[in-house]
């Protein structure tokens, strides 16, 4: 992935934070589909954090030798038939499905769109329709981190406030009643929209896990909050660092 | 030709709100005897030569594995039509 120069403080805050080294080896991978907008912001996320980006094309059949897997939002495949459900069957996704629920749990987050495409994957249960008052919304959203035992949560407080952006279509979060119950009652709702809620989503969710936690999902966009000066005003702007610094922790934790 | 016709509906428990939208809509253009809206998709597959069950099956598989999504729609039609 080309490198892009580092702005802000957090440069400085990951290189000197303790581990840094170790964290540097860590593999991200992060993958593009046609019609795919963040996989740069959520590459340069991923270095941020302290860890090595790795570019995954979604046609290709490997997902070589990273430690983890972003699926960054955007409108892949122009959101025809439904958003995610196109992208859901390319190559790389089959490798993914694979990965996330082999004995190794590869961690994998979606972020937006790779929300939708894990939900339609069926890694995530339930699904994303439109927003209940049928527009484009973009605005500085509060969340609450509700569990911080996933692979991408675990650098957060429970029950930690965090700022970060939130721009959707799509993305009423709905669930038969009976999920629904069954998600908050294995913890598996991971963060709840405070405040207020942008898109009618059932309970308030703004993403959930799969029950071994590897896999996590959410329509806010935490890679858009990572650097000091070009995230939400509210808050440090940089509330979303959390979670590449959480996943690169874990694995680091489990490659002692 | 002959063509396949795959209907999709969003599921009966879930609020449709495009559908929603459409049934505002409608009274100020006048049309007021209607009082819900839901809005579903229509496929149609087109196939070269005879619809044979095998194709029709291939159709019916389609419609529940890419053309809809079983959490949210329903797959209420599939039916061939000759060109």
């Amino acid at each position: 992935m080309t490198e892009l120069p580092l702005i802000g403080e957090a440069v400085a805050v990951a290189a000197n934070a303790p581990g840094a080294r170790k964290l540097a080896g860590a593999k991200i991978g992060v993958v593009t589909f046609p019609g795919t907008l963040d996989d740069r912001d959520a590459a340069r996320a991923v270095r941020l954090a302290g860890a090595t980006p790795v570019e995954l094309w979604h046609a290709g059949t490997t997902l070589g030798d990273v430690d983890a897997v972003v699926i960054p939002g955007g409108f892949s495949y122009g959101d025809y038939l439904r958003a995610g459900a196109i992208a859901r069957f390319a190559p790389l996704m089959s490798k993914i499905i694979d990965a996330a629920n082999s004995e190794a749990k590869l961690p994998v987050l979606g972020i937006c769109n790779g929300f939708q495409i894990l939900t339609e994957s069926h890694l995530l249960p339930g699904s994303m329709i439109k927003n209940d008052h049928l527009k484009f919304m973009c605005r500085d959203q509060v969340l609450r981190v509700e569990n911080n035992t996933t692979a991408w949560t675990g650098d957060y407080a429970a029950g930690q406030e965090i700022t970060v952006p939130l721009k959707n279509q799509d993305g009423q979060y709905i669930a038969d009643e009976k999920t629904l119950d069954a998600l908050e009652a294995e913890g598996r709702v991971v963060f709840r929209y405070v405040g207020f809620n942008p898109n009618g989503s059932r309970r308030d969710i703004a993403g959930i896990s799969n029950a071994a936690g590897n896999v996590v999902g959410l329509m806010p966009h935490p890679e858009h909050a990572v650097e000091a000066g070009f995230g939400p005003e509210l808050g440090s702007g940089t509330e979303g660092l959390g979670f590449f610094t959480s996943v690169l922790n874990k694995i680091v934790g489990d490659n002692k | 030709m002959p063509r396949i016709v795959v209907d999709v509906m969003p599921k009966p428990e879930i609020l449709d709100p495009q559908g929603k939208a459409i049934v505002g809509a409608l009274p100020r253009l006048g049309f007021t005897a209607f009082s819900s809206v839901r809005q579903g998709k229509r496929f149609e597959l087109t196939v070269d030569g005879e619809v044979t069950e095998e194709i029709l099956a291939q159709a019916r598989d389609a419609a529940e594995t890419l053309l809809s999504n079983p959490v949210i729609e329903d797959v209420v039609n599939v039916e061939v039509v000759e060109a």
